[in-house]
């Protein structure tokens, strides 16, 4: 069973990998983006980790809503609504429940990831961070490895795509050939969920 | 309801929402004018969206009538419709108007400056993409 103290690490574990990739992920943004996709999310989970030292939420849903909530207001950049929005419908989704299996995680991530699809207005196979986390949330309900498996080989899979949402889609064919942020840093979240599993 | 349609206008960039705030102003004529309210940019004058600029301007417009938001891009479109999502951010009838946002301001605060309703600054706004300049 997972637990607050849990989904607590997860959150600063992805703080964490985010600050030491950060460099990277605002060199995939350069390519295709405006070049601020690193510094916005290290702003973002550094201000996430702060929030739960102070607050202490005690459920696991109330420890992803209180962090989605603090990347919406802190992230200033389209992925701070959409990460926000990510972890805010999945912890609704988890409910105040002292403690859930990993099953019931994985549907409330499909849920989140479903809303980040409504919010965005995006699909599989439009080159964004859905490209990530669709493979990773059907995979969870399998084991934490063969999501992270699949959100990396998710990620990896934009390289070749057209961009068909965001900044990158106006630069059409020309955003071939370069990895999406978005699905890197998505990569990263659900890598450092199975980082804290193991 | 009483009072005017308060105007938001979120920008990626300070300048720009409150120098189209400005410009919508100017153009309203008048002795009335609606209240418009610029939340452009990042709180440290950088560039993009804070939900906090944003949540702070649309009180400040609210007179109960309805606060009518116009944004520019990306962020600003996405943090909008998450902070109306969440339910308790901004005040009761606030609405995302699909306008573009130089015309659709103009047209907005002119509405909602005459006394139009929420429904009628909307129509004004989104009708701004109609007129083709070609």
């Amino acid at each position: 069973m997972l637990d607050a103290e849990f989904f607590r690490r997860w959150m600063t574990t992805t703080a964490e990998t985010v600050e030491r990739e950060a460099d990277r992920l605002t060199e995939l943004d350069s390519a295709i983006g405006d070049a601020d996709h690193g510094s916005n999310l290290r702003r973002g989970f550094a201000a996430v980790t702060a929030v739960l030292e102070k607050d202490n939420p005690d459920t696991p849903g109330a420890v992803l809503t209180l962090a989605g909530r603090q990347l919406i207001s802190t992230v200033g950049g389209a992925s701070g609504p959409l990460y926000g929005t990510l972890l805010r419908s999945t912890g609704k989704a988890l409910g105040d429940a002292a403690e859930v299996t990993r099953e019931q995680l994985a549907d409330a991530l499909s849920a989140g990831v479903a809303a980040v699809g409504r919010l965005g207005g995006a699909a599989a196979g439009d080159k964004t961070m859905l490209d990530a986390l669709l493979p990773a949330a059907e995979s969870l309900s399998e084991s934490f490895e063969a999501a992270a498996a699949a959100a990396e080989t998710g990620a990896l899979a934009t390289v070749p795509l057209q961009a068909r949402k965001g900044r990158a889609s106006y630069l059409g064919e020309r955003s071939m050939g370069h990895q999406d942020p978005g699905a890197a840093s998505s990569a990263l979240l659900i890598g450092a969920l199975a980082d804290v599993a193991s | 309801m009483s009072g005017l349609v308060g105007i938001v206008l979120v920008s990626h960039s300070a300048p720009v929402a409150s120098a189209v705030a400005e410009l919508a102003t100017g153009l309203t004529g008048g002795s009335t004018t609606a209240p418009v309210a610029a939340a452009g940019g990042t709180p440290d004058g950088g560039l993009g969206t804070s939900s906090e600029l944003i949540v702070a301007a649309a009180a400040a417009v609210d007179r109960g009538a309805g606060v009518a938001v116009l944004v520019d891009l990306g962020s600003a479109v996405l943090t909008v419709k998450t902070l109306l999502a969440e339910g308790d951010e901004l005040p009761d009838g606030t609405r995302l108007i699909d306008a573009p946002f130089v015309e659709g301001a103009v047209a907005a605060l002119v509405t909602a400056s005459a006394g139009g309703d929420l429904n009628a600054v909307q129509a004004a706004a989104t009708e701004a993409y109609d007129y083709r300049k070609t």
